[in-house]
């Protein structure tokens, strides 16, 4: 977001006929930037190279060898399933006006991409720049898609594979396009501008009072989180706290491993679960600075934030583990970058890169402390610590997002697009209020997603049955589940 | 006939090897094994979870010589596989009731 964008729609419903993509204004109306076009179809391509074979490797590696093809299969057809319910009717739920429902849920009316061509724009947050809408609608697919496959870290090596697709199919349409929907969607910095020079240039107050409820109408087209002004840049609600929570109940109503705390549950291969990580923090550059949905001077803080936090991160997780534990280790110095990044991705278009630093510091010190301390003191088996790792570091990174953000902290302040219509201007920002609004979205993913999932494991469950037969977990799911094994030597 | 079986360090096979072959010994069997003796074990920690790991990577050794040479192959693998350090392996002598080399039928000490 940046604070200095000419203000290219001088005429009223210029802009809102960019969005509705009216061709009457089409010749004056916004069109795509190449630049723009181009940088976020390559972010969109880093953001799927992020969860295969990104994450794959990661939580593959973490595993033990009868399990590996298992956790590569789970995330392989989860991106593939949710991809295909994305264009079905994920898009339209996240990303429409849901009427009645629009604080909670967006709509069906562009289910199947109704609608859509490659002439349709959607907005970013700079006035008068537009986007190809269906490269803004793969861009956040790609997030869909590995959303609920972060939640197989906390269930893996036991979960029965049906289930895990039936559930999944439900807990994205009940819980992460909700949720997006809530925290994401709003009617774009044009429509707002538009509203707000209407009400500017309002000669009388009949007419003053028509345009003021226009505007709030236009303001009122946003989730509910959106328009509590809670700041999630990249997803640290949406992505991580959601799949982070959901991990941790799944992990506590599937129960632990067979032999957990007994046998030997060691990593089979540290080596993919380097490549994996490194593989994400590439991808994540893809997923963060893309987050600005146009390549300018934010989108280059977001990605030098997402640089140095995780490099802070992985150095904070190391060092604290030397001296906790006596040996500096290569898994948690992956561990300390993948907690940097969760925990910078809702901050990352928010915060000076000192900023980022001191947050990364932070989140691989607190992040080792609820894998290892937390997670020992109260015995759950969240196998590939998800909930230590996503939910924790999601958390801290929202919580602090309100801080950083601050202009005297190094942060770039907050957004305000109405009160200097066209153009982006600085506004009243508060760090109590901030934060408080921070925790508010913060409680609200804990509780919808965490009480939902919890309703739909049980549900899963009594239907299918969540977990796979003891011999079968004894055996192994690659052999048991997908009749193939991932190392024939 | 002798069974000449050794538990050695793994980085100590080539040398355990050219001492072998040395002496004339013309084959050898290798087996990577696990175990644990004086050595105990280590400790490996990843993230939160601790494993004692008590059974160690070894060699298992087997080379079949003729009775007269058993002492000196006890000699030259003791030399060769010794570092001084707990957990340097043991060697157990069996006796042989029969050998026979496939290819040709061979028998017992040609067969070796």
């Amino acid at each position: 977001m940046t604070f200095s964008k000419p203000f290219k729609t001088a005429l009223g419903g210029l802009a809102l006929a960019a969005l509705t993509g009216a061709a009457a204004f089409a010749a004056d109306a916004p069109v795509p930037n190449k630049g723009d076009t181009a940088w976020m179809l390559i972010s969109t391509a880093l953001v799927l190279m992020m969860s295969v074979p990104g994450l794959a490797l990661f939580y593959g590696g973490l595993v033990r060898t009868k399990n590996m093809l298992s956790i590569m299969a789970q995330v392989f057809t989860i991106v593939a399933l949710v991809a295909i319910l994305w264009i079905a009717y994920g898009y339209s739920m996240a990303f429409t006006n849901g009427g009645g429902l629009n604080d909670y849920v967006g709509g069906f009316s562009k289910a199947f991409l109704m609608g859509i061509t490659p002439d349709s724009t959607a907005a970013t947050f700079s006035n008068g720049v537009v986007i190809p809408e269906l490269v803004y609608m793969a861009f956040q697919m790609t997030f869909a898609c590995i959303t609920p496959a972060l939640i197989i870290g906390a269930i893996a090596e036991r979960v029965r594979f049906s289930a895990l697709i039936v559930f999944v199919v439900l807990w994205v349409t009940l819980i992460y396009f909700p949720i997006a929907h809530m925290v994401w969607y709003w009617a774009g910095p044009d429509a707002l501008a538009t509203a707000a020079k209407a009400l500017a240039d309002a000669a009388d107050d009949a007419a003053k009072a028509a345009a003021q409820a226009q505007l709030d109408a236009v303001m009122a087209d946003a989730g509910m989180v959106f328009q509590w002004g809670a700041l999630d840049f990249a997803g640290g609600t949406v992505v991580h706290i959601n799949a982070g929570i959901a991990g941790m109940v799944g992990a506590l109503m599937i129960g632990k491993r067979t032999g957990y705390g007994k046998e030997l549950m060691a990593p089979h291969s540290l080596t993919m679960t380097m490549i994996g990580a490194a593989l994400l923090w590439v991808g994540w550059f893809g997923f963060n600075a893309g987050s600005n949905l146009e390549a300018n001077g934010t989108t280059a803080l977001a990605f030098v934030n997402t640089f140095v936090a995780t490099a802070a991160a992985a150095l904070s997780w190391l060092f604290v583990e030397w001296i906790a534990k006596g040996k500096p280790s290569l898994l948690g110095l992956v561990s300390g970058a993948v907690a940097g990044l969760v925990a910078i991705t809702p901050a990352c278009g928010y915060v000076g890169p000192m900023g980022a630093i001191v947050l990364g510091l932070l989140a691989g010190a607190v992040c080792f402390f609820f894998c290892s301390t937390v997670k020992n003191t109260f015995g759950y088996d969240d196998s590939l610590d998800v909930f230590g790792v996503h939910c924790v570091g999601g958390i801290l990174g929202a919580l602090a997002t309100g801080v950083l953000v601050s202009k005297g902290l190094g942060g770039t302040g907050l957004a305000d697009y109405t009160s200097s219509p066209g153009t982006l201007v600085e506004g009243a920002y508060s760090m109590s209020a901030q934060v408080w609004t921070q925790g508010k979205a913060v409680l609200l993913t804990l509780v919808w997603s965490g009480v939902g999932s919890a309703i739909l494991y049980k549900v899963v469950d009594l239907v299918i049955g969540l977990r796979v037969p003891v011999e079968q977990e004894r055996e192994g799911l690659d052999i048991a589940s997908h009749g193939e094994r991932a190392y024939n030597y | 006939m002798k069974i000449v079986m050794a538990i050695i360090k793994p980085f100590k096979l080539e040398e355990v090897r050219d001492a072998l072959t040395s002496l004339g010994v013309h084959g050898l069997t290798v087996t990577e094994v696990k175990g644990y003796g004086r050595q105990k074990g280590h400790t490996e920690i990843y993230r939160g979870a601790e494993y004692a790991v008590s059974f160690l990577p070894k060699l298992k050794i087997e080379v079949a010589v003729a009775s007269e040479l058993v002492g000196k192959v006890i000699d030259a693998i003791t030399t060769a596989a010794k570092t001084g350090q707990i957990g340097d392996g043991k060697i157990f002598v069996f006796p042989i009731e029969q050998a026979v080399r496939i290819r040709t039928g061979e028998r017992d000490t040609d067969a070796l």
